[in-house]
């Protein structure tokens, strides 16, 4: 077993059915096994590459426009209030 | 010929010269979905009504413009299909999910806005792996798409239903998105052209993210010629996507005649063990042969870590699908995350996992470093080709089922396509002919950053060449 | 057994840009009905990207030198991963390893430690200034909390101190001076009570052993304290904490690494959340916005628009101009109102008024900067030592009667004991406490000819 599949689940916040867990567990863990192969390549002197246009400094002016309505904020909610989105209640934190 | 059968350049030339509206070439399109879509699987959404609507306006559009104006709206009147994962304002945008099965965005994509404004009339929503997560068009949470070819086998995925809908004649062009091969590989099951762009040069706003540093936004259509005219409207810098870039001012159809006689292109030393199948192997055996005959030279180049690129790539997209897919919690729009199919689940807690404490350093660094070798491959193969031609798939369409089980399986058929997106470059995917079986086989053309102009170049010669698109599934 | 409290704090500034962090929506949410300054970006819909906002990456970087720290020639957005309602996307865009500003630090003046002696300063080193989003607003109510978006993307600037602070005194100082620096950058209001400015205190005890202080570990648990929106609680929650800590420690026990809530109805802090082990943050670099690299020159061409600040100005009023530092701080502790005592004072220059006594006006006769222009001010003193002239009669006839009463005084000045005068001086104070002791000696040195 490489992979907790409970704790990531909770971390991931993915509801699993009981069930659910000895299948994920034996994929994931062999999904994991086949990528590991990538700690047989020397990376000593490289860098990391986490984008690949080499932009930088992209960035917009501090101006206003215009957003979207309250009605359409809330048009896909299934859980609203008083133009409010509304939540089971959660213990502030 | 039937209307909706045409290229983009050929119904726009009937559309000018009032041949036949845009009105007939849409209900074409239309009559064919409403034909053959229950057996194919293309749509999620038809919106007939709007496009009649759209297509009526585009006739008195046409029939008011004065001479000279028609070229200002490349795609006037034209029947085009999104993938379903184009967010388009007012219609239902599900990413083939349950999660958002009800989900209608505010607002529209600019590719979507851009393509409106070029007077494209939309004629519906495509099919696709839940959340661009697949190679086969099986992931869908509303049915697989199937291969208008054989419908036993797989169109290829993820961009499943927009490839179906092209090869099939119900759009005459379709949208997709390419993350690992989603464009090329049912571009190359569907006997379609399909084009992955540079990425950054397509804007990503609106189109629901699936790897952010990997997904390149392209399209479908049914000849290079149409690839070109489409990307020159998708095109270019866009101020709600910070990593875009600017477009050249020249079309990208500029160099399409040119041909390629004296180039240098570049092929795969050794398809290495990627490949089991030496027939299919064999065919493009024969595309290279062609390339050679049409005056490029070959030159065999070795692309070293191509090997670890399924593994490096398969750190880096899960990770980003498990915070992407983070923002799926039922509370502002969709249901709640219980409705993932089993694919996203699985690389939200692959992706958790590689990015978690502790296992950061061995995963999601060491394949950012791995990326960084990727990339240099290619740009010192570049520096010796124009150009580099590779098969798209490892094998050709598989029956639907044969690998749903296997998510690694699965994963490997990724093994060609998913170098140019860990390199960020373009890549064209062709049809090169067909197996015995009559299933369609292609290849991709990969070039370096920006080099679009050159692989439409090359992609037409080979087509002028070979004219596969004139063949039609028998449907 | 005697216990030091180390503390080290994380303030959160919102900055008063015009639009949002990422995109532009309305950044002032106070009063505006709930879910209207939305868009697709601040309500995480799928699809939507970030757009980072220029001016308020400046107003971080401000902060950031205002705090002396080094900033960054090349810095990047991360990811911070974690689900909750108030969090759309189901991340926060941040900065983890490469903030905009790291190493700072401020001085607190000497006269609220105990340790140090009265005039000394004590350096509170700052660890780093990075920028963030903020998250929406939830609101309890009964088995529901509902959720505003519109305070979701408004920019905020995390200020993280090492845990330097040994009292509560020192984090109320800590805090009014940051209040004041932003203030005075004019990036943010920083009120507290309304929100815009947070304070996420981390106390812990540990043994205060003189003898032993080589090994200067810190302790092994920490208590984060939330629900902090005054200085006063600030202080109260601080003092009850070191309090709890120390009386948990004498039983012998260690208290538990866990975030309290300053509960202002029992006067105390309550438990919110245990924290079993830390919290799995995943970060990564942001792959939507590419990475923002300064120049030197960048980063000059911010400091030069920054103006003069707090310190530096104390120091100017103090050390050039000669106030009081009792008089400086006050009128330094508003930028507006060291301006215009600046500007009067360029004013009062050509009446020859001194700065003393511009300050005395401003100071003690409450001048409202609002309505009562430099200039006006400055009339406003001519006049009053015009009032005083008017009586110059009275004061010679004064003058004359004392003159008379002090024969000895008259005869040993016009001998020569020139210091003489200062006798009489004294005797016409008596009867024109208020009156300028020069225009005084001018009449009195008049009538002695």
């Amino acid at each position: 077993m490489k992979i907790n599949v409970p704790h990531i689940a909770k971390l991931a916040n993915l509801p699993l059915k009981p069930q659910e867990k000895d299948k994920f567990e034996k994929q994931l863990s062999e999904i994991l096994s086949y990528v590991e192969k990538l700690s047989e390549v020397d990376t000593k002197d490289s860098e990391t590459t986490s984008q690949v246009t080499g932009l930088e400094n992209i960035t917009r002016e501090d101006e206003v426009s215009p957003s979207l309505t309250q009605e359409e904020a809330l048009s896909n909610t299934k859980n609203k209030h008083n133009g409010l989105f509304k939540v089971k209640a959660i213990l502030e934190d | 010929m039937k209307l909706n059968e045409l290229t983009i350049k050929r119904a726009r030339e009937g559309l000018r010269n009032k041949n036949f509206s845009s009105v007939e070439l849409t209900r074409a399109c239309l009559e064919q979905i409403k034909k053959h879509n229950k057996n194919l699987n293309a749509f999620i959404t038809v919106t007939e009504k709007k496009a009649l609507e759209d297509a009526k306006n585009a006739d008195q559009h046409i029939n008011n413009l004065a001479i000279g104006q028609f070229n200002n709206y490349p795609l006037l009147g034209i029947p085009i299909a999104h993938k379903d994962l184009f967010s388009t304002k007012g219609i239902k945008t599900t990413a083939a999910s349950k999660v958002l099965e009800d989900y209608i965005p505010a607002y529209d994509a600019t590719v979507v806005k851009k393509l409106k404004d070029a007077g494209a009339v939309i004629v519906g929503k495509t099919n696709l792996d839940a959340w661009a997560h697949g190679s086969s068009g099986e992931n869908s949470d509303f049915g697989p798409a199937k291969n208008p070819w054989n419908t036993e086998y797989v169109p290829g995925g993820s961009s499943s239903g927009s490839a179906v809908s092209v090869a099939s004649d119900m759009c005459l062009a379709a949208t997709g998105t390419d993350t690992g091969g989603s464009i090329r590989l049912p571009a190359s099951f569907n006997n379609i052209v399909g084009l992955k762009p540079t990425y950054g040069r397509v804007s990503r706003y609106g189109i629901i993210a699936m790897a952010s540093s990997l997904d390149s936004i392209g399209h479908f259509t049914k000849t290079v010629e149409d690839s070109a005219l489409f990307f020159d409207i998708t095109s270019g810098q866009d101020i709600f996507d910070a990593t875009t870039l600017p477009n050249p001012t020249e079309s990208f159809t500029k160099n399409l005649e040119k041909g390629i006689k004296g180039m240098r292109i570049g092929f795969p030393k050794i398809l290495k063990e990627n490949s089991q199948e030496l027939e299919y192997l064999g065919y493009f055996e024969i595309a290279k042969r062609l390339i050679q005959k049409l005056g490029a030279e070959l030159i065999p180049i070795d692309i070293k870590h191509e090997e670890c690129a399924i593994a490096c790539y398969y750190i880096i997209q899960p990770s980003e699908v498990s915070s992407n897919l983070a923002r799926y919690d039922g509370i502002r729009f969709g249901n709640n995350r219980e409705n993932f199919g089993d694919e996203a689940k699985r690389r939200i807690m692959l992706g958790t996992y590689t990015l978690s404490a502790g296992y950061y350093d061995a995963y999601y660094k060491k394949a950012m470093q791995v990326r960084t070798l990727i990339k240099k491959d290619f740009d010192e193969a570049f520096k010796n080709v124009d150009a580099l031609i590779s098969p798209v798939s490892p094998t050709p369409p598989w029956k639907l089922g044969e690998k749903i089980s296997d998510p690694l399986k699965m994963y490997l058929s990724d093994v060609f396509t998913v170098t140019a997106n860990l390199a960020g470059i373009p890549g064209l995917a062709l049809p090169i002919g067909f197996t015995k079986n009559r299933l369609p086989v292609g290849m991709q053309i990969l070039g370096p950053h920006f080099s679009e102009a050159k692989l439409f170049q090359i992609g037409h010669a080979y087509e002028q060449a070979t004219e596969w698109y004139s063949q039609k599934p028998n449907l | 057994m005697n216990y030091k409290p180390v503390i080290g704090l994380e303030v959160h500034v919102e900055l008063k840009t015009k639009s949002k962090m990422f995109c532009s929506c309305k950044a002032d949410y106070f009063g505006e009905k709930p879910n209207t300054n939305t868009c697709p970006v601040c309500l995480g819909l799928p699809g939507a990207l970030p757009v980072p906002n220029k001016k308020a990456i400046e107003g971080c970087v401000m902060i950031g030198l205002a705090l002396n720290c080094k900033i960054n020639n090349f810095s990047k957005f991360d990811r911070k991963n974690y689900f909750y309602p108030d969090l759309p996307k189901g991340y926060q865009i941040s900065q983890y390893d490469q903030p905009f500003c790291t190493n700072g630090y401020v001085y607190l003046g000497g006269e609220t430690n105990r340790h140090l002696p009265s005039g000394t300063k004590k350096r509170i080193r700052i660890r780093r200034v990075h920028m963030e989003e903020d998250t929406a607003k939830l609101i309890h109510q009964g088995q529901d909390s509902l959720i505003d978006f519109n305070r979701s993307g408004v920019p905020l600037v995390e200020i993280v101190t090492e845990p330097d602070f040994e009292s509560a005194k020192e984090v109320v100082e800590y805090l009014k001076k940051l209040q004041q620096i932003v203030r005075y950058l004019n990036v943010s209001d920083a009120d507290m009570e309304k929100g815009n400015m947070r304070l996420e205190p981390n106390i812990s005890l540990m043994i205060n052993d003189k003898g032993l202080r080589i090994k200067k570990t810190l302790p092994k648990y920490k208590v984060e304290v939330k629900n902090i929106n005054s200085f006063r609680f600030a202080e109260k929650a601080i003092e009850y904490e070191i309090k709890r800590q120390t009386e948990i420690l004498s039983e012998g026990k260690t208290p538990v690494q866990e975030t309290r809530g300053w509960d202002e109805d029992k006067q105390k802090t309550v438990t919110q959340r245990i924290k079993e082990e830390a919290q799995d943050y995943r970060y990564f670099p942001e792959p939507d916005i590419p990475p923002i690299r300064f120049s030197d020159s960048d980063i000059a061409s911010i400091e030069c628009i920054m103006p003069e600040l707090p310190d530096v100005k104390m120091q100017r009023f103090t050390n050039i101009y000669r106030l009081s530092a009792y008089d400086a701080e006050i009128l330094t502790r508003d930028r507006k109102i060291a301006e215009y005592f600046d500007e009067t004072t360029v004013i009062g220059f050509h009446h020859e008024i001194k700065r003393k006594r511009i300050a005395n006006y401003i100071i003690n006769r409450k001048i409202d900067i609002n309505k009562i222009l430099p200039a006006e001010l400055i009339q406003i003193i001519i006049k009053d030592n015009q009032k005083s002239s008017l009586d110059e009669d009275k004061l010679s006839k004064v003058i004359a009667q004392i003159l008379i009463e002090n024969q000895k005084a008259v005869t040993d000045y016009k001998n020569g004991k020139v210091q003489a005068i200062g006798f009489l001086i004294g005797k016409v104070k008596q009867h024109f406490p208020k009156a300028d002791t020069r225009q005084i000696k001018n009449v009195l040195e008049k009538s002695l000819k």
